[in-house]
């Protein structure tokens, strides 16, 4: 019967939750920063928009098609990058990749994110849990050098 | 008729368990599972036999050598080359380095600015690849032919698009997400019609279906030991004799020579002059334990088996909520492969579902991605068939996709 207790730490709740309902997903009509990302394995993509104002992210939508695991982390992302500073989100997403890739414990910052721990478990996936993390570092290179 | 109860006992890797249960293999289009016969066949060179070939005047390298050139025999003949010759059998290490080898020596000679490559929209990347590298190199162009909403090649279009421009035809034979048999006969024989040469991708197809070069006109044709039982590591190009000793060599190096003096060389005879370097030995005379394994149940009769595997897997699989199946509908007009998806589901956690009950199959763009997007799709799930397999695995991969669409469509789940 499913789950069993190991695909049941790869689809906890929260993330299953995150795919069927995802938050932020749509298309802003203006951003000061969007980036897109694919992930050539599975076909996964992830557009992203960010409306950035007094250095703090004030509004963050996607867009994308993928699995449930990409679309549930970048889901999440987008809720716990809202309001926080760039600075903050830079921290974030030291935190998440460590979580994920370098076999550390989920901080107590990275929140309901703690769920995707257990796709650490599942090495294929992890490039899917981190997918929209790699393109929100990747367009927030571009706040740096507008400085 | 195949018992194929009876026939997975040559395989030791079929009675492994996988997340605690039976493994169910339906990943073959990938690469198939090896018989022990091969297994057997790779452990007894390397503990009895092995030597490097051609050049040691020694009982062992003696031995090696007839061993190694006895599998390019059995190749030709397993593929009808013309008066079975072996000299028109190259070695490679997979049919991508096969289709590499056609467009590099080939089209590096013969290409010029303006002419044509023709190919398909249903293609693998290693029949894509190798021919935009050269095409961007020699000033080429790179024409493809659509497909049907069934997933048949559209044949008036080839014609429209066959022209004097063309300088070759490049062909799956069968696709690998598809199915589909492609008619390469007619392709074939339209192609020489046209002056133009024909290299057919057979990756998909002489694993799976009786092979005769002569009848479907290839002046090319190649395919992979890994896929056929065989080991990985092996390539095999056929290549009609006089295209393959006009063509210039593709890698440099040892045993491709015959005399060589500095800053000159003379090339060894075909098929050597295309074999540079210590070939895989060990690997090639493996495949030979393998093609006997195939021989010996007959091409034929493997090819009913996977039809009726295939049959019985449409009826079934069509029969579930959601799913939608891309290729051909009649059996006989496809190999042992079926693509779909389920509903909204993204075939990777279709694939870690049927994982989790020891059902392999394979999720993704299959390397295949012109024809995704043709299809409109980031990806699908494909299982594939091959001689083992049993209409009870196909049974086991119905229940588990019903599991997996109650898994991902039910809103609430609490966790035990």
């Amino acid at each position: 019967m499913l789950p069993e207790p190991e695909l049941d730490d790869l689809y906890r709740d929260i993330i299953l939750d995150h795919y069927r309902q995802p938050r932020n997903r749509g298309k802003l009509p203006k951003a000061d920063l969007s980036g897109e990302g694919y992930n050539p394995l599975c076909g996964d993509e992830v557009t992203l928009q960010l409306i950035v104002d007094n250095g703090k992210v004030r509004q963050v939508m996607f867009e994308g098609r993928g699995c449930s695991i990409s679309q549930a982390s970048t889901s999440m992302m987008t809720e716990i990058i809202k309001g926080k500073t760039i600075a903050e989100v830079r921290e974030m997403i030291e935190l998440f990749k460590a979580m994920m890739t370098k076999d550390q414990p989920a901080a107590p910052e990275l929140g309901d994110l703690e769920a995707l721990e257990g796709v650490r478990k599942f090495p294929v996936r992890v490039k899917c849990a981190t997918l929209a993390w790699n393109v929100l570092q990747d367009i927030l290179k571009e706040v740096k050098s507008k400085k | 008729m195949i018992n194929a109860q009876k026939l997975r006992q040559d395989f030791p890797i079929l009675s492994r368990q996988i997340h605690g249960q039976p493994l169910v293999y339906l990943d073959n289009a990938a690469t198939t599972q090896k018989p022990r016969a091969v297994i057997e066949a790779l452990k007894r060179y390397y503990e009895t036999t092995n030597a490097n070939i051609h050049r040691g005047v020694h009982t062992l390298s003696e031995e090696a050598t007839d061993q190694y050139e006895d599998v390019r025999a059995k190749v030709a003949q397993f593929i009808n080359a013309p008066e079975h010759d072996p000299s028109q059998i190259l070695f490679t290490r997979n049919a991508t380095e096969a289709i590499n080898l056609v467009a590099r020596a080939w089209g590096g000679e013969n290409l010029k600015p303006g002419d044509e490559i023709l190919l398909t929209v249903m293609e693998h990347h290693s029949n894509l690849i190798p021919w935009y590298l050269i095409a961007k190199e020699k000033g080429a162009r790179t024409v493809f032919v659509d497909i049907d909403e069934q997933g048949f090649l559209r044949m008036e279009e080839f014609k429209k698009k066959l022209t004097s421009r063309t300088k070759i035809v490049a062909v799956t034979h069968a696709s690998n997400v598809l199915g589909t048999i492609n008619p390469v006969a007619e392709i074939g024989k339209l192609a020489h019609d046209a002056g133009t040469l024909f290299l057919v991708d057979g990756a998909q197809s002489v694993p799976h279906l009786p092979m005769d070069v002569q009848k479907i006109g290839a002046d090319f044709l190649a395919f992979s030991a890994h896929k056929m039982l065989g080991p990985t590591g092996v390539g095999v190009l056929y290549g009609r004799k006089e295209l393959l000793e006009a063509m210039p060599p593709f890698l440099g190096g040892g045993e491709m020579i015959s005399k060589v003096t500095l800053g000159e060389a003379a090339w060894n005879e075909v098929p050597w002059k295309y074999e540079a370097g210590t070939p895989n030995i060990a690997d090639v005379i493996a495949f030979g334990a393998a093609l006997d394994y195939l021989q010996e149940i007959g091409m034929e009769t493997v090819q009913k088996h996977e039809q009726e595997l295939v049959s019985y897997a449409l009826r079934v699989l069509s029969a579930l909520e959601e799913i939608v199946l891309y290729g051909p509908a009649k059996p006989e007009q496809r190999t042992g492969v079926v693509s779909f998806n389920v509903g909204t589901i993204h075939p990777h956690d279709i694939s870690q579902i049927l994982d989790s009950r020891g059902i392999a199959i394979r999720a993704g763009h299959h390397c295949a991605q012109p024809l995704m997007r043709r299809l409109n799709v980031v990806a699908t799930a494909r299982a594939s068939f091959y001689l083992y397999n049993t209409p009870q695995e196909i049974d086991l991969l119905v229940e588990a996709l019903k599991e997996a669409r109650k898994f991902f469509g039910h809103v609430a789940r609490t966790r035990t």
